[in-house]
């Protein structure tokens, strides 16, 4: 009961102190100096016509990169805790679920998997990207592990998948040092006619990277998580 | 309206915190957790909306000379986008612990999991 | 109009958060908190956040809820409280 006390005490205390800071923040209706740089040059400087993504592939880049290195090391600690746990009742009886979901994956799957492809190859164009898209398509992948429960010949493919990309986003970074204006520019690759798919330099490229990695990741920690005993 | 989305993000805030203060199970208070995430990625996308405006996405209707006094505020959405990330990141962390202790342990109630109660 | 919905959405965002936590079952606790997540990303839509909306559709109510299913599936009986 104290306990409760206590923490309603805190929570009044918190509520006082957003109340606070809602009556202090600043009631301008303009762009503060940084956003209005962005969306002024950022689709001259990038050619991506979705100034959220070139502000997130490009101009803070590197928070992009040390977030996929976060979910890296997420995914590494999960499966460093959950290792070598195989549920047993679940292995090897493909027989088990239902015939409608085995043959519904079957069509479905790489439908979905074209989805996420779709989003992030657009993600310069209009809203979508890596993250959106990866997410996506590790959807399928909880799809493909719902309709199979015995696959685990996929668990190589994905790590493959999750270093080759990890190491080309960083190659194509430290690329852009050579080639361009610095780490993770955009522009080691020609422009192009703005608004159309193949623009925007290696906006696509490093976008599909991410997602890539991302989707990796994601299937790799679902994966985990799944195979885990009771 | 920016307003109203404000004060509902930052009571999903309040929730949150509260779920993760007083609940007993574990699970629940990942979901707080994950709560109080949802609500401070509201707060932040709150923060850079600016009335009757669009989104930052440059097309046919949205010429790029007129872009900068009718587009929304590109940066906080950039940062809530990999913060969904990270966060979902940090769920998984959460519920491979949790899972782990229960494993070990049984249990989930943090009242019965003290330290050298270890049976 | 627009306003009116997202009071709307607000409310019952909130009320679905109280519901994640005080519901006495543990599954429904964890289906109301990914419904948390879909109406704040109806709420991104209309704060004129495409690319959030988007991500929290497929990360926060989507694949955040399926980890909390496949962890809640390996508790044997503990699914109350």
């Amino acid at each position: 009961m104290v306990k409760k006390a206590f923490a309603f005490t805190l929570i009044l205390g918190m509520g006082l102190l957003f109340y606070q800071l809602y009556r202090q923040r600043s009631t301008s209706t303009d762009l503060n100096k940084t956003a209005r740089y962005y969306v002024e040059n950022g689709p001259k400087e990038t050619g991506s016509a979705n100034v959220v993504t070139s502000v997130v592939v490009t101009y803070r880049g590197l928070d992009t990169l040390g977030e996929v290195t976060i979910l890296f090391v997420a995914a590494s600690i999960i499966g460093f805790f959950l290792k070598n746990q195989r549920n047993r009742k679940l292995e090897g009886a493909p027989g088990e679920t239902s015939e409608l979901l085995h043959t519904g994956s079957v069509f479905l799957v790489p439908l979905i998997f074209l989805l996420g492809v779709y989003v992030f190859v657009n993600g310069h164009l209009s809203p979508g990207g890596g993250f959106q898209g990866g997410a996506i398509i590790a959807s399928g992948t909880v799809l493909l592990f719902l309709a199979d429960p015995s696959i685990g010949a996929g668990r190589g493919v994905i790590h493959v998948l999750e270093s080759f990309s990890g190491m080309l986003y960083v190659g194509l970074a430290v690329a852009g040092l050579f080639l361009a204006g610095g780490f993770l520019d955009n522009r080691i690759m020609p422009l192009g006619h703005f608004g159309t798919l193949l623009s925007a330099g290696a906006i696509p490229v490093i976008y599909s990277l991410i997602g890539l990695k991302v989707g990796a990741e994601l299937s790799s920690i679902l994966y985990a998580l799944k195979d885990a005993k009771e | 309206m920016t307003h109203i989305a404000l004060a509902g993000g930052a009571l999903l805030i309040l929730i949150g915190v509260w779920g993760m203060l007083t609940k007993k199970n574990i699970i629940r208070i990942i979901i707080g957790f994950s709560l109080f995430d949802t609500g401070l990625h509201v707060v932040l996308v709150g923060l850079g909306h600016l009335k009757n405006r669009t989104a930052p996405i440059i097309d046919s209707d949205l010429p790029r000379e007129a872009a900068a006094s009718r587009v929304v505020d590109p940066v906080p959405q950039a940062i809530v986008l990999t913060a969904i990330v990270i966060g979902l990141a940090v769920t998984a962390v959460l519920l491979a612990f949790a899972l782990k202790l229960y494993q070990s342990r049984k249990t989930l109630d943090i009242s019965e999991l003290r330290e050298g109660n270890n049976d | 109009m627009l306003l009116a919905l997202l009071a709307i959405l607000i409310v019952v965002m909130l009320a679905a958060a109280v519901l994640a936590l005080e519901h006495g079952k543990l599954l429904i606790g964890v289906i109301a908190a990914g419904l948390v997540s879909l109406i704040a990303s109806v709420i991104y839509v209309i704060l004129a956040a495409p690319d959030v909306a988007m991500t929290e559709a497929a990360i926060g109510s989507g694949l955040s809820t399926i980890m909390f299913l496949y962890v809640i599936s390996r508790l044997k009986g503990d699914t109350h409280g």
